[in-house]
């Protein structure tokens, strides 16, 4: 008998062959997110002559399934900034945690720094410097093969008091555009929004009113023919003013008239 | 492996992006595995000239069939004082996983701004060239997946293009593109800047035929060059397109220029 306690408690050699001690290592492939679970679908959003307007809805689907129908996918950073997640829930719930933290790091910052001098620029975090930590962020998980899996929006404003919008995703490729749209949104909102927003001059010349009546409409197109999506959504307005956050909004004068005139497929003899 | 889409020994043919046939998959199977590279499109190209240099990108960021950004710019000045760039010297283009790139530029940036610091005066583009080609081999084994070209004027004045593959193999070279449109481009630059298959008229039959002198060409003409290499690929390529940006570096400084380019 092997009186070794390593050998204890195991099935014993001369009764069942060695044990395979590999189904005991630890120091294996140290397993990563491989897939999302829980998933957001498309955040949209455009800039307009003082501000940004972003939405999602405020869904979390868990595959085909309508998981979840009261998540709020739009996050407010600083009073001054709107991130805008897609991809996989409980991701985003966790760099939720970090801004929150890294929010509270800044306004304690921010206290001390506005006691001792006034005269200097507020060094506060814009949305241009927070979209560049998300990217350092998230670009730092992939190359650790351990991705965030997520295509972010973050809307604000840069440090020259100009109107902000970027994306980046989970492999930390980030752009910016007068326009941006997520996942299913790329190929529905963006080509709507781009009529309206073609380029930088364009959409410095569009009104808050028109900005957030073209993605309001962009939502309901998406609602439409996303079958991952949901009626109630979130819409934010970031200006020089702040953040103008409302979660429960419902998409208004929706027609299904067109439904009737689509023809050929399933089970329909045309 | 998209890092080899330009090499047909590799590949096989030449696809644009992430939409190559997959082989040695057993029917029904699949692999969940994380990619951690994409390719966004685009091209570069540098030109060195007797006393400039011209570094060119289009401003296009694709992902498949998607354009994500319609500015997006590729061609940067690196190594000044500060942040603004103003007294760089130096111009560095990227191309091929945008992610690569800026991690690439951003690195190198801030080594050449602590050599300034350090040293006082600005790294040369030759010493630039061979720490560039240290960054990438370093990362060997996880490499950057992007295609690098390192712009600037030689110790002498003269225009100097270094180019480099993602593992940091380099040269330098008259001329150079990089990216999606390298393979349309690069046949084009080959003719018209080192005048290959160009022979003088009437100077003889087969091996007797004079080739075309060399020279030098003028500043006008490799802008004109440029911009032509480019409605060339604009033509041709689906990822290529929307803007062009230029830098033009002589020992005045480094001038940028912005032109259209077709958006479809």
């Amino acid at each position: 008998m092997n009186h070794l306690p390593q050998a204890w408690g195991r099935p014993r050699d001369d009764v069942y062959g060695a044990y395979d001690a590999s189904y005991l290592q630890t120091s294996g492939p140290k397993q990563a997110t491989q897939q999302p679970i829980v998933t957001g679908t498309s955040v949209i959003a455009m800039k307009f002559n003082e501000g940004v307007v972003i939405a999602a809805d405020n869904l979390a689907s868990y595959g085909a399934l309508a998981r979840f129908t009261d998540v709020k996918r739009l996050r407010v950073f600083l009073d001054s900034s709107v991130v805008g997640f897609s991809g996989d829930v409980s991701d985003m719930q966790y760099l939720d945690r970090h801004l929150n933290e890294l929010a509270i790091d800044e306004a304690y910052d921010l206290e001390t720094a506005a006691t001792k001098d006034t005269s200097k620029p507020s060094g506060k975090l814009n949305a241009a410097n927070l979209h560049k930590y998300l990217q350092k962020v998230l670009y730092k998980r992939r190359s650790d093969f351990d991705p965030l899996w997520n295509q972010i929006l973050v809307a604000g404003f840069d440090a020259a008091s100009k109107p902000f919008l970027a994306s980046v995703d989970l492999r930390g490729t980030a752009f910016t555009s007068p326009s941006l749209a997520t996942g299913f949104g790329a190929a529905l909102a963006q080509p709507i929004m781009r009529n309206y927003a073609a380029t930088e001059e364009d959409a410095a010349r569009l009104t808050r009113e028109e900005a957030v009546n073209v993605v309001k409409d962009c939502m309901k197109v998406l609602f439409y023919r996303d079958a991952r999506s949901l009626d109630k959504y979130s819409i934010a307005v970031v200006t020089k003013d702040g953040v103008e956050l409302k979660e429960n909004e419902q998409l208004e004068r929706q027609s299904w008239a067109f439904a009737e005139r689509i023809k050929g497929y399933g089970t329909q003899t045309v | 492996m998209a890092m080899f889409s330009q090499n047909p020994i590799m590949n096989g043919p030449s696809y644009s992006f992430n939409d190559a046939p997959k082989t040695n998959t057993p029917e029904g199977a699949r692999q969940h595995r994380f990619d951690p590279y994409t390719d966004n499109g685009g091209s570069t190209l540098a030109i060195a000239g007797a006393d400039f240099t011209i570094m060119a990108g289009d401003t296009r960021l694709t992902s498949g069939y998607s354009i994500n950004s319609r500015y997006h710019p590729k061609v940067f000045k690196i190594g000044g004082t500060t942040a603004d760039q103003k007294d760089a010297t130096l111009v560095l283009s990227v191309v091929g996983f945008s992610a690569d790139g800026e991690a690439l530029k951003e690195r190198l940036d801030t080594i050449c701004k602590m050599y300034r610091y350090r040293h006082g005066k600005p790294m040369s583009v030759k010493a630039c060239a061979q720490r560039l080609s240290t960054i990438l081999y370093q990362k060997r084994f996880f490499p950057y997946y992007a295609y690098a070209i390192l712009g600037g004027l030689d110790e002498e004045g003269k225009g100097a293009v270094y180019s480099y593959d993602p593992v940091g193999s380099y040269e330098r070279e008259q001329c150079r593109t990089g990216g999606a449109a390298a393979s349309l481009i690069m046949p084009f630059l080959d003719n018209q800047v080192n005048f290959k298959n160009q022979y003088e008229p009437g100077s003889g039959e087969g091996h007797a035929l004079e080739e075309r002198a060399r020279r030098p060409l003028t500043r006008q003409e490799v802008e004109v060059l440029v911009k032509d290499a480019f409605d060339g690929a604009v033509e041709r390529h689906i990822e290529v397109g929307d803007g062009l940006q230029m830098m033009v570096i002589t020992k005045e400084g480094i001038e940028e220029i912005l032109l259209p380019l077709k958006k479809d």
